[in-house]
């Protein structure tokens, strides 16, 4: 079993990591700095309903994406928001995804669309696991008696 | 209306149709000392507000209605632009149309930086136009508008406030100010209405406001400007 030290360290090293691999913006710093002891998951709990809402989404714009006829506006209307609650937890990458997906869809382009669906679930599914991951060596590093950086 | 009202009193009501910014702009909010409630659209907003219809004489006027002394005063209303149904700027409207409510500073929320959008609604009344997502540093902007909506409705300041003064005299000057100089500036053009990636627009697009602006923005939170996307268009 690792002592304190080290987690912290393993902890502040992957929360570097997803920075500087842009998994994560400053947003997510943001968020951080809006927990406390009075307050101690509300990381998770954003995150959490981040997930939740993501999947929805993703679902949504499968759907929306397959009919024979596109409905444009809907699957933008999904993409504005998927891209709106990436904004705000700082899932940076997802974010950026949705962009390119917004002008696909000003352009009806078909092609474009699936191609970013398919992107923004790839990159929504790493952000996911990385978040996880991140969570997970929190609590390690609680479990062993140590505190959050 | 009922309780002495200090500082941390203050009770913002917060529309936004996504659960994860009212979360959000309520953290902000509350750790900022305000009371916070959220709902999640325009008319849940004026529901909470205490607002009918008045169908018999005004069919177009909306009005309080006299049972409902609103149990919570709000001191301010902080909203999303886009919203189905009632869009930020409907409701922004709606409140400045009423007699009762157009004394509650509203500010707005975007995530899209569109520079005759934020015209449009600082026209229409509101008092800032926030960038999404809004951070502790756009929050603090809110006191001023706050405390100035408080020393209008009161006669004599409360003895609560002598500490606010200072800003409040500065907010009372700059308004003397703005009432000395011609109040028909030229909204400035606008080149393109495109959005713009940089933020810093929000700060070109208040025409006539300026001045009043200005003067609470001295000594208040630096302006924003945190790049967002390198290089990729805003849609």
């Amino acid at each position: 079993m690792e002592g304190v030290a080290q987690l912290r360290r393993q902890l502040v090293d992957y929360l570097t990591s997803l920075f500087q691999e842009g998994f994560l913006d400053n947003q997510f710093t943001q968020l951080q700095q809006l927990q406390d002891e009075s307050n101690p998951d509300f990381v998770v709990e954003v995150v959490n309903l981040f997930f939740e809402d993501s999947e929805r989404l993703l679902n949504e714009l499968t759907k929306a994406l397959d009919q024979p006829s596109v409905d444009f506006k809907k699957v933008d209307s999904h993409v504005h928001q998927l891209k709106g609650s990436s904004s705000s937890i700082g899932a940076q990458r997802v974010q950026n995804v949705c962009i390119a997906f917004r002008n696909y869809c000003e352009e009806h382009n078909i092609e474009g669309c699936l191609n970013c669906l398919q992107q923004v679930k790839q990159e929504y599914s790493l952000v996911k696991n990385k978040l996880e991951t991140l969570f997970k060596l929190e609590q390690q590093l609680l479990a062993a008696g140590g505190s959050v950086p | 209306m009922g309780s002495i009202a200090t500082e941390s009193q203050f009770h913002v009501l917060a529309v936004d149709d996504s659960l994860i910014d009212r979360k959000l702009i309520e953290r902000l909010l509350k750790t900022s000392s305000y009371q916070v409630t959220t709902v999640d659209s325009g008319s849940k907003a004026l529901e909470f507000l205490g607002f009918h219809e008045d169908h018999q004489n005004n069919p177009n006027q909306l009005s309080v209605s006299p049972n409902n002394h609103q149990e919570m005063e709000v001191n301010l209303i902080i909203t999303d632009y886009c919203m189905p149904g009632m869009t930020g700027y409907d409701l922004l409207k709606k409140i400045k149309e009423s007699s009762s409510l157009r004394n509650i500073p509203v500010v707005i929320m975007s995530s899209e930086n569109v520079p005759s959008r934020i015209r449009r609604c600082l026209e229409e009344g509101a008092e800032e136009f926030f960038l999404k997502p809004v951070q502790l540093s756009d929050v603090s902007r809110l006191r001023p508008h706050m405390m100035k909506a408080k020393y209008k409705d009161h006669q004599e300041p409360q003895k609560q406030q002598v500490e606010e003064k200072s800003e409040v005299e500065m907010i009372i000057q700059s308004q003397r100010q703005e009432e000395d100089e011609s109040p028909q500036e030229q909204p400035r053009q606008e080149e393109d209405e495109s959005p713009q990636e940089q933020p810093q627009q929000q700060q070109q697009a208040q025409g006539s406001n300026n001045n009043k602006r200005k003067a609470l923005e001295e000594g208040l939170s630096p302006d924003r400007t945190r790049p967002r996307y390198s290089g990729l268009t805003v849609v």
